[in-house]
């Protein structure tokens, strides 16, 4: 029997795990595909072989309890970083929904990644994501958070450029991390707006300054700074425009970063920071209205997509929406709740789509699939639970979450945003039942050539099927809501559950569902006249509202622009005044050097010459004063 | 009677064909005794303003005595400068000497 003291001692083994596994991969295991893989899934197994426990402690004991144990990293004057360890429940569902999806999708990543040359990079990169990602978890300050959050960007801009051979591959990266660097730079601002006020970037100390400290003044530039870093990471809007790219990387890799953990690190944050958050009305109702927007706009865009991992992309970002929107009315739980099984579903509809992927050779356009569901019976099934439990059918885990969310909005008085909510429900629903009903079921017969996924891939869609049914009970009134025991933080709404709000939101998803198979199986309503009908809108959807085009024209006109007017500064006005002091200079020296005749007799006249000058100008002086 | 101002008026002459021998000389012998008939002309002011206006002791005297004696040595090195360069370049015309030329 372990020790559950011991268990608390050496949890800083979670995120350190990984990181020795890049660590040997890089330097030594490199040129061992094969070993390099089984380097990281046994660092990741570690991991969760100690969170498991770990979480057992922290969910057995009280709410309240925190273990810290923290080092000085850096210091200098006003500015002091620690690298430590935080553990509350908050930290152990964090622990438990990252080291479970890591694990599984690095399992999964053998099979799908088998052929790849560069499978040691990739299982590298794999590996200081997990740590770097755990570390973030972990973190018990926010300088440390701000460390691994960067850590968790680079590891996104390399993998999401895995395939660096295609240029789109290349250009989504970059995108990715330019657009992060936005957010990342007004959270940096606020956390040193939060050193400089509070003089600490711990959480327990701040939260204990913060308490009674009420000068809105400060607060709200701090939450609204500190908010960038989620609107990055998380992708809101309008810096959502990265996450829909980064499905150039391989599909695993979207499963795990772009949808389960690093995008919900944002999440995370304000969950982390609610103390702050919480204090300032104001910053609460714009990540509220942020979310509840982004959670709008990216389900109608993906309503119309054909790329099914675009389809996802878009339904991750609109769900990321509904999580911030939950925090921003403050019901924390139903954010960190619908966050864990987002988590579990998101990465089985991502893993799925993969084998889908894998199967058609690299065939992403779901018109290009179709009745999937007798050759991949086990893909097909375990992407319907991830689908059903992202539409919120009960009793899975997505019906829980989500509709404690809306139950927030509803409860809170925020009637807006739960109409909006419901309305993001009914169109998440329909678009997710529109891609099964044509890439599973469809008439189409492009998947007759498919084949089922070998178990090293299936398996793990299996393990994360079951956890994508059973994963929301744990918030359910089943359980006597033990998560939302747990979850919770000063000032964040908490209401009991009720059956209406639950019997409309599934009424909500039914007909999502109901709608799509009139239209994508059954044919009743054609979906060519809808497109016909509605040209304008659907051409608006189809091309994302022209975000991406608005942002190209900012910059064409804008930042090109003023690299133009600087370029001309540089070139005309800078390099000139350099240039013509040269050329004067060499000008001068042409004309001069012809006094340089080389005859001692003449150097010693322009001294004489010197001489007389002087004399001259002395004896005038004296003559001057004399006078 | 013979004052000071004859002697300031035989330095000033003396001291002006020295400039003008530096100047207008080609020979470099010539130009070296030219600098030596201005430093004369300094001794000859040393001793005279000695005798007329600072009496009593005899540092214009003793000045004189150094100038000679650095005139020697001068006029040693200068000596030996100009016969090295008239053996490299079989003149001592200053117009053959402007390797420094532009």
């Amino acid at each position: 029997m372990i020790n559950m003291q011991n268990i608390l001692n050496i949890s800083w083994l979670i995120p350190a795990l990984p990181f020795l596994a890049f660590t040997l991969i890089g330097l030594f295991l490199h040129r061992w595909p094969k070993i390099a893989a089984a380097a990281s899934i046994l660092a990741i197994g570690g991991s969760f072989a100690l969170s498991v426990p770990l979480a057992v402690k922290v969910f057995t004991g009280s709410p309240e309890q925190v273990f810290e144990i923290s080092a000085r990293w850096l210091s200098m004057p006003g500015l002091r970083v620690d690298m430590g360890i935080m553990i509350d429940p908050l930290t152990a569902v964090m622990l438990i929904v990252v080291t479970t999806v890591a694990l599984l999708v690095q399992i999964y990543s053998l099979g799908y990644m088998d052929k790849d040359p560069g499978l040691s990079s990739y299982f590298a990169y794999q590996s200081i994501f997990a740590g770097s990602m755990l570390g973030l978890v972990v973190a018990s300050n926010f300088g440390q958070l701000f460390v691994f959050w960067e850590l968790v960007g680079i590891c996104s801009y390399l993998l999401i450029g895995f395939w660096f051979g295609k240029e789109s591959a290349r250009d989504a990266a970059i995108k990715a991390f330019v657009t992060n660097r936005v957010g990342d730079f007004g959270f940096l601002l606020g956390i040193l707006l939060l050193t400089i006020v509070f003089g600490t970037l711990n959480y327990s100390e701040l939260a204990v300054r913060l308490a009674g400290y009420n000068n809105m003044a400060v607060l709200l530039p701090i939450s609204i700074l500190l908010f960038f870093g989620p609107m990055g990471k998380s992708a809101q809007f309008p810096l959502h425009v990265w996450l829909p790219d980064a499905m150039e990387g391989p599909t695993p890799v979207s499963a795990l970063i772009h949808a389960a953990t690093m995008v919900a690190a944002g999440v995370y944050l304000i969950a982390r920071a609610f103390f702050i958050f919480s204090q300032s009305p104001q910053a609460m109702f714009l990540i509220a209205v942020v979310g509840g927007f982004t959670a709008l706009f990216a389900a109608s865009i993906a309503l119309v997509q054909n790329d099914i991992k675009r389809i996802l992309a878009y339904s991750t970002l609109s769900q990321l929406g509904y999580m911030v929107m939950a925090m921003g009315i403050g019901a924390l739980t139903a954010g960190m709740f619908h966050l864990m099984t987002h988590a579990f579903f998101k990465s089985l509809l991502f893993l799925a789509a993969g084998s889908v992927i894998h199967a058609l050779h690299e065939e992403q356009d779901i018109w290009k699939m179709g009745q999937l569901s007798h050759k991949m019976p086990i893909t097909t099934w375990t992407f319907v639970i991830g689908a059903l439990a992202l539409a919120g059918i009960p009793p899975l885990s997505g019906f829980w979450s989500k509709d404690e969310i809306l139950l927030g909005a509803y409860a809170g008085g925020y009637m807006g945003l739960y109409i909006l909510g419901s309305l993001v429900a009914f169109m998440t629903a329909f678009y997710m039942f529109r891609l099964i009903f044509t890439a599973f079921f469809g008439s189409n017969t492009h998947g007759h050539h498919s084949h089922e996924s070998s178990p090293v891939m299936t398996i793990p869609l299996m393990i994360l099927a079951l956890f994508s049914i059973v994963a929301g009970f744990v918030g359910s009134p089943f359980m006597d809501n033990i998560f939302g025991h747990f979850i919770t933080s000063p000032g964040a709404a908490h209401h009991e559950a009720s059956l209406p709000i639950m019997a409309v939101s599934s009424l909500i998803a039914l007909s999502g569902i109901l709608l799509a198979w009139m239209i994508y199986q059954k044919g009743i309503i054609s979906p060519e006249n809808l497109r016909q009908r509605f040209s304008g809108i659907y051409q608006l959807l189809y091309r994302k509202y022209y975000v991406d085009e608005l942002y190209a024209w900012l910059i064409a006109v804008f930042v090109d622009g003023g690299a133009r007017l600087l370029e001309w500064i540089d070139l005309k006005i800078v390099n000139g005044a350099v240039n013509s002091l040269a050329s004067f200079t060499g000008w001068s020296g042409q004309t001069l050097r012809y006094t340089e005749d080389g005859q001692v007799q003449t150097y010693a006249l322009y001294l004489l010459a010197g001489v007389v000058i002087i004399l001259i100008t002395a004896m005038w002086a004296v003559f001057a004063a004399l006078v | 009677m013979i004052g000071l101002i004859h002697y300031l008026l035989l330095a000033t002459i003396l001291f002006g064909i020295g400039v003008y021998g530096v100047f207008a000389k080609r020979n470099a012998v010539a130009i070296l005794m030219s600098v030596e008939l201005m430093l004369n002309a300094v001794n000859i002011n040393f001793v005279a303003i000695n005798k007329f206006v600072q009496t009593g002791n005899a540092i214009g005297q003793l000045f004189a005595i150094f100038v000679i004696v650095v005139a020697a040595a001068e006029v040693a090195v200068g000596l030996a400068l100009i016969i090295s360069i008239y053996r490299l370049r079989k003149s001592v015309n200053l117009n053959d000497f402007n390797l420094m030329k532009w």
